[in-house]
């Protein structure tokens, strides 16, 4: 069963179009991820959802019910923010049984619920406490709590975990992804952050511009994005884009400067034409040294310059005169100068079309 | 030891004498020295001096002539303190000083100014942050030129409407009353107050607004709950603002109000220009402090707050 639908969803601020013909099926229980850079309207489809804005057109559903017309209380969501939006004035406790006061239900079923939302969240001791007496972390769970206590069917998260520093970001990112295991609820999520994304997602939807580029599982979307800005989007470091082109005939290949990169292997969505077109690969997928050579493809290089990051090193070269990055593991030491050979195999690799950008 | 690192590198000694810590280093370290006077501080606090000097010494002037009897003002030395402290001048002013055929002092227009300026202010104030906080949040339709039209409405000069305000009243039955004063002023705050709230209500969090929508608060228990604890700082700016501007009006004062409903101010104005007799400056000037007082009191009181409100903006929740 499908939990939220949005259907044909336009909106716009006077000529300017945030969203256009916006399509979106949510099944139950499922966590979807909003991906994109900002100003690409990821929160203002969530907004749009938990009906804090009026589309100017299309519908949406939530389980089954047209809800365009309906006020965010009658939508049956429950909504965290970035900036937590606590209420300062009252404690934790009074900031979770807000809403439930406001709809007017009996006080043992408010005590009971905030009492299973602590239990749940783990604060318990902060309940007497006001919001500035709270770390960010504790914060973001009282804004979660507040979703939790509502009982409701669609947890609608807008960027969550952007204000929190990276260590932080990276537990409740945990905390979230087993709030959806026990729950089961549908969640939506908005973010920036790809790994956020990618750790959390069942689906992402890569957003840009109002309109949704790909909505698939995130493996999908790591490995076969349909376009260009997708490929680049996700992945950190990002992935390798070397300009060439297509040359056909029997044995397809890749030309870029002093080398040519064979295609036979690589699983072409479209016919491929020849013509000017982009080779995105992801630096993981870099062998080296003897693997290398057993690759379809491998050349000559020389280290340019050395990342460490600990648990593996980036290591910059040059292909076919063009920027090059790759993944090796911490224990291999390169120095800047160092010759060796790197290889991989085309089938691993996405293929862009020159002028539009799209996967061929 | 200290020494000794001084004695190995002495020209540093000389430029930081106090530069090396016990530690043993060598150079600048931990606080840098200030004096206390230098030629920046001299300028700073002299100007200072000077200035409240200025601003005080009429002050003083007041409150030492309204302490002296008739006989001592006479000698002319305004300056010198009272060599026979009297109150007799604070009580006549208060309770028995003339204004026309009236002469009980000036505590009839003290009772009529507070009749005026309570119900003014709440009014005024309770309207205008509804007003603010409708136009901030809720952005309904036309909002923008409802605003636009406020906001002008603030530079309209008041003469331009004296006249026609003084048919209104007539027209309404409020001609003179203190109820019809009450109007006028709770009217002329709008602009202002509204500019006020809506630009602190803007500046509050507007995730903070869409989470008690999500909540199911609706207009007024979203302003009542949520808002309203978070506005003091800029209540306690609105207050002021309009229990000085209302306490200190004397124009509208003047033509809206008949001689027993005059405020304070009216009164002050009559008692201090009357042209027979001798001149009481010794009364004068015991009038025009009482007169000055309430706002000089809320000035002293909420002064903190006042500061706060002014530089409101960020609030963290």
């Amino acid at each position: 069963m499908t939990s939220v639908v949005v259907k044909d969803v336009s909106l716009s601020f006077g000529a300017y179009d945030v969203l256009k013909e916006l399509n979106l099926d949510v099944p139950e229980g499922e966590f979807l991820v909003l991906l994109g850079p900002s100003g690409c309207g990821k929160s203002t489809l969530l907004n749009c959802i938990a009906g804090l804005l009026d589309v100017s057109d299309g519908q949406i559903f939530i389980k089954g019910k047209n809800v365009t017309w309906e006020e965010p209380k009658d939508r049956g969501i429950g909504m965290v923010f970035q900036s937590y939006a606590l209420y300062p004035q009252m404690t934790v406790e009074g900031n979770l049984s807000f809403g439930l006061k406001t709809a007017g239900m009996a006080k043992d079923e408010i005590a009971r619920r905030i009492a299973r939302a602590a239990e749940i969240l783990q604060i318990e001791p902060l309940l007497k406490r006001k919001p500035a007496a709270l770390s960010g972390g504790q914060r973001q769970r009282v804004a979660i709590g507040r979703a939790l206590v509502r009982d409701v069917d669609v947890f609608l998260f807008d960027e969550p975990l952007s204000n929190l520093d990276a260590k932080l970001r990276s537990e409740l990112r945990v905390e979230i992804k087993r709030l959806h295991q026990k729950l089961a609820n549908t969640m939506i999520y908005v973010t920036h952050d790809q790994i956020e994304a990618m750790t959390l997602a069942d689906r992402i939807a890569v957003m840009r511009g109002g309109v949704i580029q790909q909505l698939d599982a995130p493996q999908v979307i790591y490995n076969r994005p349909v376009n260009r800005f997708v490929a680049g989007f996700l992945g950190s470091p990002g992935m390798n884009f070397l300009d060439g082109e297509i040359e056909g005939g029997a044995e397809p290949a890749f030309a870029i400067a002093g080398a040519k990169i064979p295609l036979d292997r690589y699983g072409f969505d479209a016919v491929a034409a020849p013509g000017k077109a982009v080779l995105g690969i992801r630096p993981e997928h870099i062998a080296l040294g003897d693997v290398a050579r057993a690759m379809p493809f491998s050349a000559d290089a020389g280290v340019e310059l050395v990342e460490p990051m600990g648990s593996d090193t980036l290591v910059w070269t040059k292909l076919g005169g063009q920027g090059f990055a790759f993944r090796v593991e911490a224990e291999r030491h390169l120095a800047s100068g160092d010759q060796l050979r790197i290889g991989f195999d085309p089938a691993r690799a996405s293929l862009f079309d020159g002028q539009s950008g799209n996967r061929i | 030891m200290v020494e000794q690192v001084f004695r190995a590198v002495p020209d540093m000694a000389a430029v930081a004498p106090a530069a090396s810590s016990a530690g043993g280093l060598v150079g600048p370290s931990g606080p840098r020295p200030r004096r206390t006077f230098s030629r920046r501080n001299i300028f700073i606090y002299g100007t200072l001096f000077v200035v409240a000097i200025y601003y005080l010494l009429p002050l003083y002037v007041m409150v030492v002539t309204s302490l002296k009897g008739m006989p001592e003002i006479r000698f002319g030395n305004i300056f010198s303190p009272p060599v026979e402290i009297t109150f007799e001048p604070w009580v006549k002013a208060w309770s028995t000083a003339c204004t026309g055929l009236n002469c009980d002092g000036l505590s009839r227009g003290f009772w009529n100014s507070v009749r005026i300026t309570v119900p003014s202010v709440f009014l005024s104030i309770a309207i205008a942050s509804v007003n603010g906080y409708a136009l901030a949040n809720w952005r309904f339709k036309g909002a923008e030129v409802f605003f636009t039209v406020l906001v002008v409405g603030a530079f309209i000069p008041y003469q331009v409407m004296l006249y026609p305000i003084v048919i209104v009243l007539r027209e309404i039955g409020l001609y003179g009353s203190l109820w019809g004063l009450v109007l006028v002023h709770t009217i002329f705050g709008m602009p202002i107050l509204t500019l006020l709230f809506r630009n602190y209500f803007a500046s509050l969090p507007e995730e903070l607004f869409k989470a008690a929508r999500v909540d199911g608060a609706g207009f007024w228990t979203i302003y009542l709950r949520i808002m309203l604890p978070m506005s003091l700082p800029i209540f306690v700016v609105a207050i002021i603002l309009q229990v000085t501007g209302i306490w200190n009006d004397f124009l509208f004062g003047v033509v809206y109000t008949k001689p027993d409903t005059y405020p304070m101010t009216v009164q002050l104005n009559n008692i201090v220009n009357a042209v027979q007799g001798v001149k009481e400056y010794n009364v004068n000037m015991a009038a025009t402090l009482l007169t000055g007082l309430v706002p000089l009191v809320i000035y002293f009181v909420s002064g903190k707050l006042f500061v706060r409100g002014i530089a409101a903006g960020a609030v963290k929740g």
